[in-house]
């Protein structure tokens, strides 16, 4: 293709990524620097409210924002420096608990818990997924041929459904006296509560989300076993390899770049973990670093929003993701160099 | 569907809008828009509002996320507003809502005083309900097991304690425990309850009292009554425990008491009844917080459209509304006539020392805030009592320092 060619076709996917994520991540990491903040001053306020029979008044001391001609808040923007991710990452804390031995009160600052979880999730649903994934593109491969296509259509419905709704479903399964945890009880014969405690909730996450991205894994590795080359396979037969070695040694081996591509796609994906804790609503033991951007960004009754501790929250993530994927894309480089 | 009945559809509808279309007592010609809510009490007083023509009302329960920015623009998106207590706070600190004084003394004269919600002396919001968490009880357990209606949460526990070893309920309490702001709420409560006060003048939280200890204290003492998987039980959640009689008694919002009697969801018809909240201690306040809903008019807009938009507002706010929509609500409008379950709210307004209102303040928010993403830590035995409401008072710090409302 002609460099000509090639930029005209590149061009607007380059501009979308410029102004869409680019331009975006630049901001975001200058906030994440600064905060913008009203001016306050305290005022001595009577307010009346209602109250049976009559109005209930009383006079308090409030901080309202001070107001300029315009009738427009008044703010300061100040550089704070590393301020927001001090107290995102609160490190004298951590360090009094290392000191003290008292290591499992980390968790306790909101980002080494949700750390902590991300990156768990990320790790333990990974290898499940691409086993998982695996065994499906296998056993449908090994299909008599008449009923592949259903056996397809009913191993993607998970992946179709949007995913809150699926966190909702299963949550909806479960909660309570779900029809799940009534048959669940009925078999174990005892009281079970699956909301009652982080790891229950966690169990029934990971569940769910390999429940959901097992049909992604498949598919791709289902496209892949079509492509093995069966001459090779048939010489393996011959040389009298069974149905593991030649898995092994003939099967595995031709799908690497895939499972590489899937491990990629998987780790960005799990690592914003955010549909399972809004879904399954697990905030009080459970919670993830997408989420916590997330509720710092939620204004509360009176309008507040956390900005600038967003920003710095939103940037650590990035920078895990990136760390996350540094060893599966060396591989994929090395994998494209080798074909070469 | 045959051309007969299309024609019959509309001239059902016409006849509908006709004789509703008389009801408002002018012809409004001024476009007018609301934002509001979407709970029955709003839709109630915005199908009333629009009997007057030319008007819009957009039901949205994510108003409170909507509302700031639109009351800013210039013009407003809305003219009229609905807010309740905690609510109001952007609108007033950006200044975007107007003072109605005037209006009042012109329009307003079927306004009762304790609809006027006046902040620093000018009325700011008329009020249309209010709302209260009380406690709701299921009176055929109580007869049976002679017991007396609890006042405090000291007499709840040993009722609760009752009930469960009759084994008449497996859980005998439920309460809007829900991390976040449900368990905030409640916290809140509780805490009002007995006594404390969330920040100093100058907006330095005084969380870590003995106060704020014994509420702590308290609702870990609720739970043991209570289905373990209280932390993500919001108001719904037991309304509808009520509903299918899997609990006795919970403090539970009066806008839901209703619920109880609804026969197409309850099991319960009849069955339930309400009392004042009950008091954290024997001579404080109930442990609850009196809330009201209202609305308000946007400053941004000329004064015409205001004027119609008042005008509209009050024709919502009448007592033909009230009295064709009785049971949606605890309405302070004029012609409300308490129904039963409506008891426990009004006996909560009128006890003594009286509960306080939830404080329309900056500071309140962020505090919610980081109670309700810390409370649950003490509840689930993760942290002792002094560390939670250390840590509380730490993130509220934090945020405050960010928001600017304490300096350093």
């Amino acid at each position: 293709m002609k460099p000509r060619v090639f930029a005209a076709f590149v061009a607007p996917s380059l501009l979308m990524m410029l102004i869409f994520i680019a331009a975006p991540l630049v901001s975001v990491f200058g906030q994440s620097f600064y905060v913008t903040q009203p001016v306050y001053e305290t005022v001595e306020v009577e307010s009346c409210t209602p109250g049976f029979p009559t109005a209930n008044c009383v006079t308090e001391t409030k901080s309202q924002p001070v107001r300029d001609e315009d009738g427009r808040i008044e703010t300061r923007t100040l550089f704070v420096g590393l301020e927001s991710y001090r107290n995102l990452l609160q490190f004298d804390r951590v360090g009094e608990y290392l000191s003290s031995g008292n290591w499992a009160s980390i968790l306790n600052v909101d980002f080494w818990a949700a750390l902590r979880f991300t990156v768990m999730f990320t790790l333990i649903t990974l290898p499940i997924v691409i086993v998982l994934g695996l065994a499906i593109a296998l056993a449908v491969n090994n299909a008599v041929r008449s009923i592949r296509g259903p056996v397809i259509f009913m191993s993607l419905l998970p992946f179709i459904i949007t995913p809150v709704i699926g966190a909702l479903s299963i949550r909806w399964l479960f909660i309570g006296d779900g029809i799940l945890t009534a048959a669940l009880e009925e078999v174990l014969n005892r009281d079970i509560a699956m909301f009652a405690q982080g790891w229950t909730i966690e169990l029934m996450m990971y569940f769910y989300r390999v429940w959901h991205v097992a049909p992604f894994a498949f598919v791709i590795f289902y496209a892949g076993l079509q492509t093995v080359n069966q001459d090779t396979l048939e010489s393996a037969i011959v040389d009298g390899a069974n149905r593991w070695q030649r898995l092994r040694f003939v099967v595995i081996p031709h799908l690497g770049p895939l499972i590489t591509f899937v491990a990629l796609i998987h780790l960005m994906d799990a690592y914003r973990v955010f549909e399972e804790i809004v879904g399954f609503s697990s905030q009080s033991h459970v919670i993830s670093l997408q989420w916590l951007t997330y509720d710092f960004l939620q204004p509360d009754d009176a309008g507040n929003r956390a900005i600038s501790r967003a920003s710095a929250s939103a940037m650590l993530t990035m920078v895990g993701i990136v760390i996350l994927l540094i060893a599966p894309v060396r591989r994929a480089w090395r994998e494209h160099k080798g074909e070469r | 569907m045959t051309k007969r009945t299309i024609f019959a559809a509309v001239g059902a509808a016409t006849l509908l809008a006709g004789p509703a279309m008389a009801e408002c007592s002018f012809e409004n010609d001024t476009p007018v828009s609301m934002l509001s809510a979407g709970f029955e009490a709003w839709k109630a007083v915005s199908d009333a509002m629009a009997e007057c023509g030319s008007f819009e009302a957009e039901l949205d329960q994510e108003f409170r996320t909507k509302q700031p920015a639109a009351f800013a623009a210039d013009p407003s998106l809305y003219a009229l507003g609905g807010v309740a207590n905690g609510t109001i706070t952007p609108l007033i600190n950006e200044g975007t809502i107007r003072p109605l004084d005037d209006l009042v003394a012109e329009y307003g004269q079927s306004l009762n005083d304790n609809q006027l919600i006046r902040i620093d002396g000018q009325v700011m919001a008329i009020g249309m309900m209010v709302n209260t968490q009380h406690l709701m009880y299921r009176a055929d357990i109580f007869e049976d097991l002679d017991l007396e209606v609890p006042e405090t949460w000291d007499e709840v526990l040993e009722a609760a304690a009752t009930i469960q070893e009759a084994g008449v309920v497996e859980y005998p309490l439920g309460a809007t425990m829900q991390t976040g702001w449900n368990l905030a709420q409640d916290y809140v409560n509780m805490f009002y309850g007995f006594g404390g006060e969330f920040v100093d003048s100058e907006n330095i939280p005084t969380l870590n009292t003995e106060a704020g200890i014994n509420a702590l204290e308290m609702m870990r003492a609720m739970t043991e009554y209570m289905d373990p998987e209280y932390l993500v039980s919001d108001s719904t959640y037991v309304q509808q425990q009520f509903q299918q009689g899997r609990i006795a008694m919970a403090n539970l919002w009066a806008s839901r008491a209703g619920a109880m009697d609804n026969e197409a969801e309850s099991e319960v018809v009849g069955l339930v009844e309400t009392a004042a909240a009950p008091k954290a201690t024997a001579d404080g306040p109930p442990a609850t917080t009196i809330w009201w809903d209202g609305v308000v008019v946007a400053a941004n807009i000329d004064d015409e459209t205001a004027e119609a938009a008042f005008r509209v507002a009050m024709e919502g706010l009448d007592s033909e509304m009230v009295q064709a929509n009785n049971s949606a609500a605890i309405w302070l409008i004029e012609g409300y006539e308490p129904t039963r379950l409506a008891e426990g709210a009004i006996a909560t307004l009128q006890s003594q020392p009286a509960a306080r209102a939830y404080p329309s303040t900056t500071a309140m928010g962020l505090m919610h805030t980081a109670l309700g993403n810390g409370i649950a830590a003490f509840l689930t035995g993760d942290k002792a009592a002094e560390e939670t409401l250390a840590d509380i008072e730490a993130d509220y710090l934090t945020a405050a320092r960010e928001a600017g409302l304490v300096d350093g």
